[in-house]
């Protein structure tokens, strides 16, 4: 398949792309970071946060969604691209209750990480204060929607890796929220502790009980090593 | 109820043979029937349909006119377009509220009537209008809300509301609606009628190759607002590979954009066209699928257009060997939409005829390589449908001269508002807005919103500009402010319609919108700041920057065109605070909870109120 490799242009850095990566697959191999919320490397691509979106030959596409093509000509990392990634995450803290600091997730939280590496300090917009359910009926797990942000990553992996389609999208607009495959609560459905919906979560909206800071503050993914670190770390080797 | 509910539900997924794909007409069906699609509905189609129960409550929240909550045997729907507003809902809508002792959302005591409002319904032209269950009615007045609802009580068949017969097929028995075609203005192509068959038969004595090759000398363009050309598309999913003739040619007709209502006209009046023109494309592409799929809102036009397409059936022009020629196998089903405005994008459209929620699809792959169920398809505009058999009929040449010279051929406009003749108008491409506005006796206007609320909205220095795709490129839509009319109520007006449609799907769009209504709010609150313009300027950006759709990426034009083309709206109204306060803060509603558990009156309070 080598000899089947052509190059793409990132950030004027000539990169190696095998036929049917996507943008955003091409660049994690490069050693190249962009960012992402909605994407993971075991589930089809989303496009939904937006959060990777570049510009592909002048114009805009999600990294994730976009297949690698000889020639492009991508632009990541400019002052015009990391803008409007920083007011889509704006846009994620502001539309849920986020409290970073009482939450289990702090440290390992993608959202948080993101934001940090965008340089967030604050969001620009004023925050929405939704009313938003906990539902802690399951014995083993619970679903806070205050932290959810939609992505749709248990969605796509309860669906497509676990065979069970738990998880869903009900509502439209700002009103759209992951609904659960039953009348009322995730205790009634056939979820298990050990799916792969229970870990894809990138925010804490889906937690395991009962493991509540077993690991410190301080020692978590990304309390030392900003995210997309471990891309990049490809790249200097 | 259980074994009825269970029978009848059964009854559905039978007509369509448990088809997953076919969950809209399920789900409209058991609506129809039981005024909502209940909790134990949705378990019992999830059994017979084989999905799982949430993938059904997926669809059921994602549609305005579904609802798990139990409605009234009689669904008021008010329209609440700007141009309704414009022309006496307020009055309206109080009349309905006091008619029935409901607010919008709530059903009478009774169970009966439901009142609720909807985004634009197709009526601009006979406004303000509604729809009860199926039913239009137009032109309302607080006079006719009284009769309207003293006939509901007295009867609860909204079919008795039509008294008076709109003109042409409107009188048909099978449409049997008070709407007027009001067709100002009928040009060569769309509106100069068609005998059925004539570019058909041109058309197979043509190799596939030769229609789109015509089509591309045509320079024919989507007339869905996109504007991308006809023949190319064609080509493409001809190109697409797939299995025999398994492909799809699809039909927008949920023309959603408010102030546009011209496919109503052209189904109304020139559905032969239409079906001839899928036809014709179902012959270029090698497909033997049609699909039509029509507006939750034009529902009263359903059992009309069932009929046309059975008596070409008849015909032999559609069906099995179609018009004769061996081995052309071309069929259109009607497909039911069920209020959703982004439906009227592609993808969403083959999304919702697949039977899931309407959220438009990641392109690539595009519709013509993978689109309905997978297969290549090609999606096009009523209107694109119609001229497509004219220049089949006429030759491409023909349809050439019309226009101007990158737009060729004509655009069917709707136009409303502050206008003295409203209603569909076809004008050749390069006609200058001014041009129009005079037909339609709109020239005092102030601004006009042209191409609907994703359009652009210009002032009087602009109406020498062009209606082509190269200037003012649209639709149809277009809708005329007079001079009193609050433009930034406008904009509000437009983007609470774009807050309340996004599928929600994708970050900037679901949440963007709404931050933006909010700050617009503000500023019409008194409360707007000069940096505010910045603000807007930059979040507009950032949304049509980022969304994954083309309603996304244009949802902020309201904001960017009164930005770019206004600009003293802000400025008029935005003040610098000299104070070093926020203005935005609202300081007494801010403090009236605790006023109101303390009782008395904040001395800040008073303060803030004379700001």
């Amino acid at each position: 398949m080598t000899d089947a490799t052509f190059s793409i242009v990132i950030d004027d850095q000539e990169i190696s792309a095998r036929p049917g990566q996507t943008i955003l697959q091409a660049a994690d191999d490069a050693g190249l970071y962009i960012p992402r919320l909605c994407a993971h490397k075991d589930l089809v691509p989303h496009g939904s946060c937006r959060v990777c979106t570049v510009k592909v030959n002048g114009r805009p596409q999600s990294a994730c969604t976009q297949p690698a093509a000889a020639g492009q000509v991508i632009e990541s990392e400019t002052d015009e691209i990391r803008g409007v990634r920083r007011a889509i995450v704006d846009m994620l803290f502001v539309e849920g209750n986020h409290l970073c600091p009482f939450c289990e997730k702090s440290g390992d939280c993608e959202l948080q990480a993101v934001a940090y590496r965008l340089g967030i300090a604050a969001p620009k917009y004023p925050f929405l204060f939704p009313k938003r359910e906990v539902d802690a009926s399951h014995p083993k797990i619970m679903i806070d929607h205050n932290r959810c942000v939609l992505c749709g990553r248990c969605v796509r992996a309860s669906r497509d890796l676990d065979g069970k389609h738990v998880f869903d999208f009900v509502g439209r607009g700002i009103d759209k929220k992951v609904a659960v495959n039953s009348a009322a609560k995730l205790a009634d459905t056939n979820i298990d502790i050990s799916d792969k919906a229970v870990d894809v979560c990138p925010v804490g909206a889906i937690l395991r009980k009962r493991v509540g800071y077993v690991v410190p503050v301080g020692e978590r993914t990304y309390d030392h090593d900003p995210i997309g670190s471990k891309i990049e770390a490809a790249r200097e080797r | 109820m259980s074994d009825i509910l269970k029978a009848s539900i059964e009854e559905f997924t039978l007509a369509v043979d448990n088809d997953r794909s076919r969950m809209m007409d399920v789900v409209n069906a058991v609506q129809a029937k039981y005024g909502c699609v209940s909790s134990e509905a949705m378990d019992l189609i999830a059994e017979a349909m084989d999905v799982k129960r949430v993938e059904v409550e997926s669809v059921i929240s994602f549609y305005g006119f579904l609802s798990n909550e139990q409605k009234g045997k009689v669904v008021i729907r008010l329209c609440n377009d700007v141009v309704d507003k414009m022309l006496g809902y307020d009055e309206v809508a109080a009349a309905f509220k006091f008619e029935l002792g409901i607010d919008f959302g709530e059903t009478t005591p009774d169970g009966n009537i439901s009142l609720e409002t909807t985004a634009c319904m197709g009526m601009c032209d006979q406004a303000p209008a509604a729809l009860v269950n199926d039913v239009v009615v137009t032109e309302l007045s607080t006079d006719k809300v009284r009769r309207i609802i003293a006939e509901l009580r007295r009867s609860l068949d909204p079919e008795r509301l039509v008294t008076k017969l709109g003109d042409g097929n409107n009188e048909h028995d099978l449409v049997h609606a008070m709407v007027h075609n009001n067709i100002r203005s009928a040009g060569p192509v769309v509106l100069a009628g068609l005998g059925a068959g004539k570019a058909l038969k041109k058309a197979l004595a043509m190799t596939p190759q030769e229609v789109i090759r015509s089509l591309k000398a045509s320079r024919l363009r989507g007339r869905g607002g996109a504007g991308f050309p006809t023949g190319m598309k064609w080509e493409f999913t001809r190109a697409a590979l797939s299995l025999g003739s398994d492909k799809y040619v699809i039909c927008n007709a949920d023309e959603g954009e408010p102030g546009t209502f011209k496919d109503r006209v052209i189904l109304t009046e020139y559905p032969d066209i239409l079906i001839e023109g899928m036809t014709i494309a179902g012959y270029a592409i090698g497909a033997a699928h049609g699909v039509l799929y029509l507006r939750g809102e034009y529902a009263y036009l359903r059992a009309f257009l069932e009929q046309e397409l059975a008596k070409r059936r008849e015909l032999g022009l559609l069906g099995r060997d179609v018009a004769g020629k061996t081995g052309f196998d071309f069929d259109i089903r009607v497909q039911m939409g069920a209020g959703a405005y982004i439906c009227g994008e592609e993808t969403a459209l083959i999304s919702s005829c697949e039977g899931l929620r309407g959220d438009p699809k990641n392109r690539p792959p595009f519709p013509a390589q993978k689109g309905m169920l997978g297969r290549p398809t090609s999606v096009n505009n009523v209107e694109t449908f119609c001229s497509v058999a004219r220049i089949l009929e006429r030759g491409s040449g023909w349809f050439n001269q019309l226009g101007s010279k990158g737009s060729p051929g004509t655009k069917l406009l709707s136009i409303s508002g502050d206008c003295n003749r409203p209603g569909v108008y076809e004008m050749e491409f390069g006609t200058p807005l001014r041009e129009v506005l005079k037909l339609a006796g709109g020239l005092n206007a102030q601004a006009v919103q042209v191409g609907g609320p994703s359009g652009e909205l210009v002032g009087p220095e602009q109406f020498d500009r062009a209606i082509c795709y190269d200037d003012l490129a649209t639709g149809g839509a277009i809708v005329v402010f007079g001079a009193d009319r609050d433009l930034l109520e406008v904009v509000a007006e437009y983007l609470e319609f774009f807050v309340e449609e996004s599928c929600g799907y994708c970050t900037p769009c679901r949440v963007g919108n709404l931050l933006l209504k909010q700050r617009i709010d503000h500023i019409r609150a008194g409360r707007g700041e000069k940096a505010d313009v910045a603000y807007l300027q930059e979040l507009g950006e950032s949304i049509r920057f980022t969304s994954r759709c083309g309603l996304g990426q244009t949802s902020p034009n309201p904001v960017l065109s009164s930005l770019r083309n206004f600009p003293a709206l802000y400025e008029e109204v935005l003040k610098e605070e000299t104070r070093g306060f926020h203005r935005r803060f609202d300081l007494a509603s801010a403090v009236s909870k605790a006023e109101e558990i303390v009782g008395r009156k904040s001395s800040h309070s008073e303060e803030a109120g004379a700001v």
